[in-house]
């Protein structure tokens, strides 16, 4: 079992001294979901779990523990994440090892929860069954049915770039066409498009749950907090959140590994990962890059060759 | 005093409302996801989410709040105050952990060493109709922080769900005002005995149990503990649990202005944002989570308690709910209170 073999993994670690500290995950209070853990000792890592509601990308609490040797349990996005980071020069002291977990995809805990009437109390997988029990109801899910969208489309489930993997590598799905929420989007109007985004938007809080959860938004200060200069407002007027929300899509181009960590952590359910998506598929078309597969290849935006694709530049 | 109001005669019920007032209650944005807005049509009124994200306490103290407009005409410098609201208002939908919150924010605001007009006019100018809670959430610790699934204290009007109607009882001298309203028909013994069962149940079922009693105490002597070197590490220092908190009141005022024109704003703020206490200098004395985690706990169960004698939280169970890495607060008080917790909120692994 892949619990079984990850806590064993990070137990021989910690044992061993190889790491001061492994990031993973936990089972928690809430059914459906799990909490980062931190674990310093081998008797620790009995705590350890695996399952569909692993859904935080651990990377973005690397920047904490640049002092330490640590050890991060990965999926495949989360993977992504690191080597670009490690691409960005972010680990100057300590690689983090990487213990990759291939990704059975993770449940969209909002979507479980409006598939039915009552909190829900407890939530059981079996195999590719998601048993959900609450005070006066139990319903048997077909996981797949529930998985966050990011995910359904996700065309890098195992972590090759990892040190360890735990369990086997399992078949990756690569998408024929251009990813389904973007042609969506680009589906509509620009009209409609600018409505569906500003409909989105308007329910933001400026919390910055979203850039938080982003391993690749690590600024010392992010232009939102900046006062000198002062390029944005801070209350909730709609053109300073639609400011917010396109630099920060902007400010991921061919840096993103596409986890949805932003949308999944964001308490008004903005849903805004088709533009980031759309920045993915246009650096894979203009330059052949996808972020963090290749650990040798620099992110094209931060590096220039005479052959780059120019013709966009009018 | 008390009364029925029939479900089906609720919208008018709302429409007779807003001809008085300005009235305020819980919409749906999107599926899941429900605010407190003015209303401007009565089937906009969405009941069904125990928890809002945001909570009532927006009525009163909004996220984003002009507080003047400036200009300057040929050397004169016209201010216009924005205070004043014109009409009287109802909220409407609010559960009792949320009125209780504004009891909270109430003593900071409209207490005795300073008075926020922006905040007072609303108050003042508002009445209260709770809606009871029936079925609290097992993310719900109200009973732990003073409250109750039925509290009335702070509400001039009180509902609560009997099936086909409301059972609908008149507090407040604001309350009565609607003892002549024409939809509420008379309560019988049936009634009664269904909201007593309500009742129980309900409290039941949200049965204290946090200690959280004494609790600022215990903090007292924890300021330099070990526990806050871990109660951190999992935050991601957003602003979820203090923006959707009903009792988190800090806030951050801007001018924005272009040329000669401007407004003063203010905008809710969150000690969990490394800005919130940057100095000029460049000098941050909460530099890190674990001193910004530590005044989030510290304000809500040890600062306030020792100016207002209890606890500035309310049990709604917002920052356990939506916090994007699952922080459970209940885990970090019953570790303070040194009930030992079962794991990482309270102990190092």
């Amino acid at each position: 079992m892949i619990q079984e073999k990850l806590r064993e993994k990070a137990k021989e670690l910690l044992s061993k001294k190889e790491v001061d500290l492994i990031i993973g995950f936990s089972e928690w209070t809430l059914p459906l979901r799990t909490t980062p853990v931190f674990i310093r000792t081998p008797e620790g890592t009995e705590s350890l779990a695996w399952n569909s509601f692993c859904e935080n990308n651990l990377a973005t609490y690397l920047h904490k523990f640049g002092r330490f040797k640590v050890g991060i349990v990965v999926k495949g996005c989360d993977a992504r994440s690191v080597v670009a980071l490690s691409l960005e020069k972010r680990f100057p002291n300590h690689r983090p090892l990487l213990i990759g977990v291939p990704c059975q995809r993770m449940v969209d805990r909002k979507k479980v929860k409006k598939a039915v009437k009552g909190e829900i109390l407890q939530a059981v997988e079996q195999g590719d069954l998601l048993v959900v029990k609450g005070e006066d109801f139990e319903v048997t899910l077909k996981r797949d049915d529930f998985l966050y969208s990011v995910c359904r489309s996700c065309t890098h489930r195992t972590p090759n770039q990892a040190d360890f993997l735990i369990g086997d590598p399992v078949e990756e799905f690569p998408l024929d066409e251009a990813h389904p929420d973007v042609s969506e989007f680009e589906g509509k109007t620009p009209e409609e498009r600018w409505g569906s985004f500003e409909k989105e938007i308007s329910r933001c809080i400026r919390c910055y749950a979203c850039r938080e959860a982003c391993p690749m938004c690590y600024c010392t200060e992010c232009f939102v907090d900046s006062t000198r200069p002062k390029w944005i407002e801070k209350s909730l007027s709609p053109s300073d959140l639609a400011f917010y929300h396109i630099v920060r899509a902007y400010h991921q181009t061919g840096r993103c590994s596409g986890c949805g960590a932003c949308e999944r952590a964001c308490p008004m359910d903005i849903r805004l990962t088709h533009l980031t998506q759309k920045l993915n598929q246009e650096v894979k078309d203009l330059y052949g890059f996808e972020t963090g597969i290749q650990p040798e290849v620099p992110p094209p935006l931060s590096t220039f060759h005479p052959e780059d694709e120019q013709g966009f530049i009018k | 005093m008390k009364f029925k109001l029939d479900k089906k005669d609720f919208e008018r019920f709302l429409k007779d409302l807003m001809e008085a007032y300005d009235l305020f209650a819980p919409v749906q944005l999107a599926e899941g996801v429900s605010v407190f807005r003015k209303i401007d049509q009565p089937e906009e009124v969405h009941l069904t989410q125990l928890v809002p994200q945001k909570s009532a306490k927006e009525v009163f103290f909004p996220q984003s709040e002009v507080m003047f407009r400036y200009e300057t005409v040929e050397h004169r410098e016209p201010i216009l105050s924005e205070q004043r609201i014109e009409r009287e208002r109802v909220l409407l939908g609010a559960r009792p952990c949320d009125i209780e919150a504004i009891s909270i924010l109430e003593k900071v605001f409209a207490g005795e060493d300073y008075t926020d007009v922006y905040f007072l006019e609303k108050r003042r100018k508002t009445t209260i109709v709770t809606l009871s809670c029936n079925h609290p959430l097992t993310t719900c610790f109200c009973s732990s922080t003073g409250g109750g699934p039925f509290r009335r204290d702070g509400s001039d009007l009180f509902l609560t769900d009997l099936g086909e109607s409301y059972l609908v009882e008149l507090l407040t001298e604001k309350g009565m005002a609607f003892s002549k309203n024409r939809f509420f028909r008379e309560a019988g013994s049936k009634d009664f005995d269904l909201l007593k069962e309500l009742e129980e149940k309900a409290s039941k079922k949200a049965e204290a149990s946090i200690p959280v009693e004494g609790i600022e105490k215990r903090l007292d002597l924890m300021v330099e503990s070990p526990f806050w070197d871990r109660i951190h590490e999992k935050c991601i220092g957003c602003g979820v649990c203090t923006f959707l908190c009903p009792t988190c009141h800090c806030f951050d005022i801007t001018d924005e202005a272009v040329n000669l024109k401007g407004q003063r704003v203010r905008n809710w703020d969150s000690c969990l944002f490394p800005i919130y206490s940057l100095e000029t200098s460049g000098h941050n004395p909460r530099p890190t989570g674990r001193e910004r985690t530590r005044q989030r706990l510290m304000h809500k169960f040890n600062y306030y308690p020792k100016n207002f004698d209890r606890v500035a939280c309310v049990g709604c169970g917002r920052c356990i709910l939506y916090c994007p890495v699952h922080f459970d607060i209940r885990e970090a008080l019953l570790y303070a209170s040194s009930r030992r917790s079962k794991g990482q909120e309270g102990q190092s692994r």
